[in-house]
Order: C-alpha cells, then sequence, then structure tokens
C-alpha cells in the first residue's frame, strides 16, 4: 500500500508524438486517493490522448506513469486495468448487441472464479460464480441508477441510459482510479444533475476520479483540483477557484484581442509556445 | 400465441429435442445411404458449432478451418494404421496435436486485423493440405487406407446403425460443450473481443490470450470431427480437406446465424443434406443449392436463427413482496434464474 506521500497516480513529464504532431508535451500530475480530478481544455489539447497513455492504449514517447509508486508506463490496457485503473470512453463503447447484464459482467472478468471446465461441467463453482457476478450486476445498476431493461441488448437503451451503463461496468471492474472521458457528453439538464450526484457517490466509495469534461458548470461543482490542458502543455493546475481566474486559462479559452481575426485556437498556439 | 412459440425455441428443452430429432431418425429412414447422410450431417455439425466458437463467439474469420479437421484426421488415421492404436486412444493426441496447431496458426496471427487474419487462415489450410499430399508417413495424394471403426473393448460401434449412434453422442457433448462454453465467462470474453476490442482491454480483458483461447477450441472441435471422419470413412486423403470443405462450414455457420448455437446446428444440417435430397435434380442440384443458399441470405442475412441477446431470468428480487410473477411486472423480475 501506499504511503501517505506517494500519490495513487503519479504522471510525470508524459510525452505523445505522433510523427510530428506532438499531442501531449510534457504533462505532469498527480491524484492522491479519493481525489477528484477534472482534466480540461479546448478541443485537441490532448485531454483523451492522455488518459488514453494513461491507461496503456498508446505507448508515450517519453515520461512515466505511476500507480502507487508503481511503473505502469507502456503496459498493455488489459495490464493497467488490472492494476485497478478503469475508465469510459469519449465516444461510447458498449458491447452493443449483449445484455445490459452482460456489459455489466465484463467489468468482473478477472475476479471471477471459474474456468473452462467448471463451465463445461457446470460444476458447483460455475454456479455460484454465475450467480454472484449477476447480482453484483444488478447492484452496479441500482448503483448508478439505470431504469432500463436490464436483460435487453445495450444498444436498445436511450443515450443517457448507456452512459450509466458504461460506468457501471468501469465500476464492476473494482477500480481503484476511475477516468471518466467526457461523462456529461450529449445528457440533458437533469440527467447531468443525476451524474453530479453519481460522482459524488463515486468518491464516497473511495474511488479516485479523474474527469475529461467540457461543461464548466459540472466541473467547478464537482472536482477538488483542476489541470488544464493546452496543446498538449499543462498551463495551469490548481482548486477551481484558482483555475477560474488563471489568466493563462483564461485566454487558452477565450484568445486574446488581436488574435481574433485568425481565430481563437490560432492566437494560443504563438501565445502559449 | 407467438410468444409461447418463441418461448419454446429458446427453451432448454431445445437441446433435448435436437437429441431426440438425432436419436429417432434412424426409425423413419435407416439404409445405408441414408445412414451415411445422417452421420455425414452430425460431423458436419460438430464442425460447425467448433468454428463457431471461432467466427460466431469471437468474430475471427478463419477461412482454413478444414486443416483442424484434416490435423484430427490424420493424427489419429496414422496413429491407427501404422501404429494399431485403437481410435479411442488416439483422442488425447488428437487434442494434442490441434492444441499445438491453433497455438502455431494463432500464435502469430491473431495480432492482425480480421481481414489479413483470414487471408492467413486461407493459406493455412492449404499448406495443411499441400503437406499431408507430400509427405510419406500421411500416404501422399492417395492418403491412408483402413483406418479401423470405434471400439470399446468387445464392443465393435462401425456397423452403421452403432456408428450412427456413437457420433450422436460424440456430437451431443460437443453441441453441448461448445453452448455451456459460449455462456461462460471465457465465451463473454469472447464476445467483448468481438464486439469492442478496446472496450474489452479496459476491463481487463487480455484480447490476445482469449483470442487464442478461441482458436484452440475450435482446433480441438475440429480435430476431434476429423477422428470420427476417419472412422466413418475409412479412408483419408488430400483430397478430402479442400477449400470447399472450409468454405462450406464457414457457410453453415452464417446460414444458420453466426454465435446461435440451434441457428448453427440447424445451418449445418441444412448444408450437408440439401445437396443430398437435390439429388432428384441431377446436375443441377449444386446450381439449386447455391440459389438456395442467396435466397436465404437475401431474405434472412442475420441467418435463418440468429443470436438474441436476452436473458431468461435476470434477477431473483430478494426484497420484492408483491407476489409471483404477475403479468404486469417488469422483465427483470419475470422468473428464477436461468442457470438454476
Amino acid at each position: 500500500m501506499s504511503t501517505d506521500n506517494t500519490p495513487l497516480l503519479q504522471v510525470q513529464d508524459l510525452r505523445l508524438a505522433f510523427g510530428g504532431v506532438t499531442a501531449v508535451d510534457g504533462l505532469t500530475f498527480a491524484v492522491q486517493p479519493g481525489d477528484i480530478l477534472s482534466v480540461i481544455g479546448p478541443n485537441g489539447a490532448g485531454k483523451t490522448s492522455a488518459f488514453n497513455c494513461i491507461t496503456g492504449f498508446y505507448k508515450p514517447t517519453g515520461g512515466s506513469v505511476r500507480l502507487d509508486g508503481e511503473d505502469i508506463t507502456r503496459l498493455r490496457p488489459s495490464a493497467v486495468a488490472a492494476k485497478g485503473v478503469s475508465r469510459t470512453f469519449q465516444n461510447l463503447r458498449l458491447f452493443g448487441e449483449l445484455t445490459v447484464l452482460d456489459n455489466v459482467r465484463a467489468g468482473m472478468h478477472l475476479r471471477m472464479k471459474q474456468n473452462a471446465f467448471d463451465a463445461l461441467l457446470h460444476t458447483p463453482r460455475y454456479r455460484r460464480s454465475e450467480r454472484i457476478a449477476t447480482e453484483e450486476a444488478h447492484r452496479w445498476l441500482d448503483f448508478v441508477g439505470l431504469r432500463g431493461d436490464r436483460a435487453a441488448e445495450a444498444r436498445n437503451l436511450p443515450y443517457g441510459e448507456q452512459r450509466r451503463v458504461e460506468i457501471a461496468r468501469a465500476l464492476a471492474r473494482g477500480p481503484r482510479l476511475l477516468l471518466l472521458d467526457e461523462p456529461a457528453a450529449g445528457l440533458n439538464h437533469s440527467e447531468k444533475q443525476e451524474l453530479l450526484d453519481l460522482l459524488h457517490r463515486i468518491g464516497e466509495l473511495g474511488v479516485a476520479l479523474v474527469l475529461i469534461e467540457h461543461d464548466m458548470g459540472l466541473v467547478m461543482q464537482v472536482s477538488r483540483r483542476i489541470v488544464v490542458l493546452n496543446f498538449g502543455k499543462e498551463i495551469a493546475d490548481g482548486t477551481p477557484e484558482q483555475v477560474r481566474n488563471d489568466p493563462a486559462v483564461v485566454e487558452a479559452y477565450l484568445g486574446t484581442d488581436e488574435d481574433e481575426d485568425s481565430g481563437p485556437q490560432a492566437g494560443t498556439v504563438e501565445e502559449v509556445q | 400465441m407467438a410468444s409461447k412459440f418463441s418461448a419454446l425455441l429458446e427453451s432448454r428443452y431445445l437441446g433435448w429435442i435436437g437429441l431426440a430429432i438425432a436419436l429417432l431418425a434412424p426409425f423413419v429412414t435407416a439404409t445405408n445411404y441414408s445412414l451415411s447422410v445422417m452421420t455425414s450431417a452430425l460431423l458436419f455439425v460438430m464442425l460447425a458449432v467448433g468454428l463457431n466458437i471461432v467466427v460466431g463467439y469471437c468474430g475471427l474469420l478463419d477461412l482454413g478451418y478444414a486443416a483442424f479437421f484434416a490435423i484430427g484426421a490424420y493424427t489419429s488415421g496414422v496413429l491407427a494404421t501404422r501404429y494399431d492404436w485403437s481410435l479411442l486412444a488416439t483422442i488425447p493426441v488428437v487434442i494434442a496435436a490441434a492444441v499445438v496447431a491453433g497455438v502455431i496458426i494463432g500464435g502469430p496471427t491473431l495480432r492482425l486485423r480480421s481481414d489479413y487474419l483470414a487471408i492467413v487462415t486461407l493459406g493455412f489450410g492449404e499448406i495443411i493440405r499441400i503437406t499431408a499430399n507430400n509427405l510419406e508417413i500421411t500416404g501422399g495424394p492417395s492418403g491412408i487406407f483402413g483406418i479401423p471403426g470405434i471400439t470399446i473393448g468387445p464392443l465393435d460401434l462401425s456397423t452403421p446403425v452403432a456408428f450412427y449412434y456413437t457420433c450422436v453422442v460424440a456430437v451431443g457433448l460437443a453441441v453441448l460443450g461448445a453452448s455451456r462454453l459460449g455462456r461462460s465467462r471465457l465465451g463473454r470474453a469472447w464476445r467483448f473481443v468481438r464486439e469492442d476490442e478496446d472496450a474489452a482491454e479496459a476491463m481487463g480483458i487480455h484480447t490476445y490470450k482469449v483470442k487464442l483461447a478461441a482458436y484452440i477450441a475450435g482446433a480441438i472441435w475440429g480435430g476431434l470431427a476429423g477422428i470420427l471422419f476417419g472412422a466413418q470413412l475409412t479412408a483419408i486423403s488430400p483430397q478430402s480437406f479442400t477449400f470447399l470443405w472450409s468454405a462450406l462450414i464457414l457457410m453453415a455457420v452464417v446460414l444458420g446465424g453466426m454465435g446461435s448455437t440451434p441457428g448453427v446446428v440447424i445451418g449445418a444440417v441444412f448444408v450437408s443434406v440439401a445437396p443430398e435430397l437435390l439429388r432428384g435434380v441431377a446436375d443441377y442440384r449444386y446450381f439449386v443449392f447455391g440459389v438456395l443458399l442467396i435466397v436465404v441470405m437475401i431474405f434472412r442475412p442475420q441467418g435463418v436463427w440468429p443470436t438474441r441477446a436476452a436473458e431468461r431470468a435476470p434477477r431473483k428480487r430478494r426484497t420484492t413482496k408483491d407476489g409471483p410473477g404477475g403479468p404486469g411486472q417488469s422483465p427483470q423480475d419475470r422468473t428464477v434464474e436461468a442457470g438454476s
């Protein structure tokens, strides 16, 4: 286990380049156990790329990712997940043709105690592990407040419900750290309120949360800390209050006056670099 | 009414119904010819459920499945004719050979994307056939003769009727086994990989290992079917394992409904029996067969009996107090758990 000063997640000088394009450029931040941290920044700032580096989907070209002091850089995604890092995807990635319950059972794959012979012979161990998995899947679906039919194909659920299933699936992995990539995207106002409540309850489970989110209202309400990225670089790291008043952040989002002709994004390149 | 019918189709007695049909078929017709056709149909069923593990459950396109079938048939055939093993004794060796073959072909290729995999497996199927054609131990182009029938001690199972029933038992177990694997932790992992590899990885599923497991399972099913094939024909040659076989088995899987056990069984029976039933139209039978297949694919592109993801009985509600399953209840409350 970690000592008090070892962060749960330590991202150190993370770099990712695709050919000549630098997507993540020296990103450094830490997440403490139980933290709720948001990563924000304009489109194309490298937020999702950073997520993909942390979870093993991209191999970073430099820097390191440590989980509880242990180096997990360049592990394959399933190995990162096995260490207790769970994630959702920016564009829903449910197993659409499978049932909602099966989707959530995916998160329990590593914990189910049965092998191929148990399955062939339907041993008591098989029945027990299936029963436990089903009950646990229901509990997670209750936890996220799913209203739809759990026995039906996941793709038939409304969009907001599918988002809940994806979070339930990620929670079923039993994570210490949960990365949510734009969980509020496409949700209506009341769904966002429910999401906010859900995020708080996830935090109460002792799961550290890292969010990528564009909805500033949500970000300001839920986050303890905010990291702001622009063009792959970290331009601010602090409490919501500090970040809101940070001139570099305001500039990244709004651009500066003199650059408005060429568009705010093009303007900030020169200002930031 | 319709729901009653579909409930019957999804009932767990379905397997028993299929078994009863297979057991009773010889009482309808038991000429040597019809028994041979029915036995071939059973072998086809076994091959199709084996390929279904790879293609249907795991979503890996395999165009060389006959290779595993050939490996099983040749391994048991060589051991039985040259070293006088009984066919039953060859089973462990065949399984080992199938696993090795599955690892050799799957190991380097399963990192490829699906369409590349299809080409490699196509090549693998041809390599095995051509190897058998050129090796001395496999009898070269003329193959192996005089493969003995299956015997258990004094019990001779090589008469057409006895062999048919032997196949009913063996294939029945193979179908049951494949379907049970499909509903297990591993079977779900196969489907997760088929649906979305990245999301499966994110859930801690080592997709490469899971795909290799599907490949090995498919190889074992194919290899074991090869033993029965050798025992049925008593002779095998490289011509028995052409690409047409791989294509026909794949056709059975696609036609029946990928991933669906009853669908694949029906597809296999159709693909193997239809050309025989169409002997009446003589030279045109493969033409008619082809037209039938096209018609089915136009009107049922998802297969004759596609999978429908639904769970019969998702939840035991311990807290519900409002009595046993009334019609107004939500689907979650329907019945007791499926497995129990």
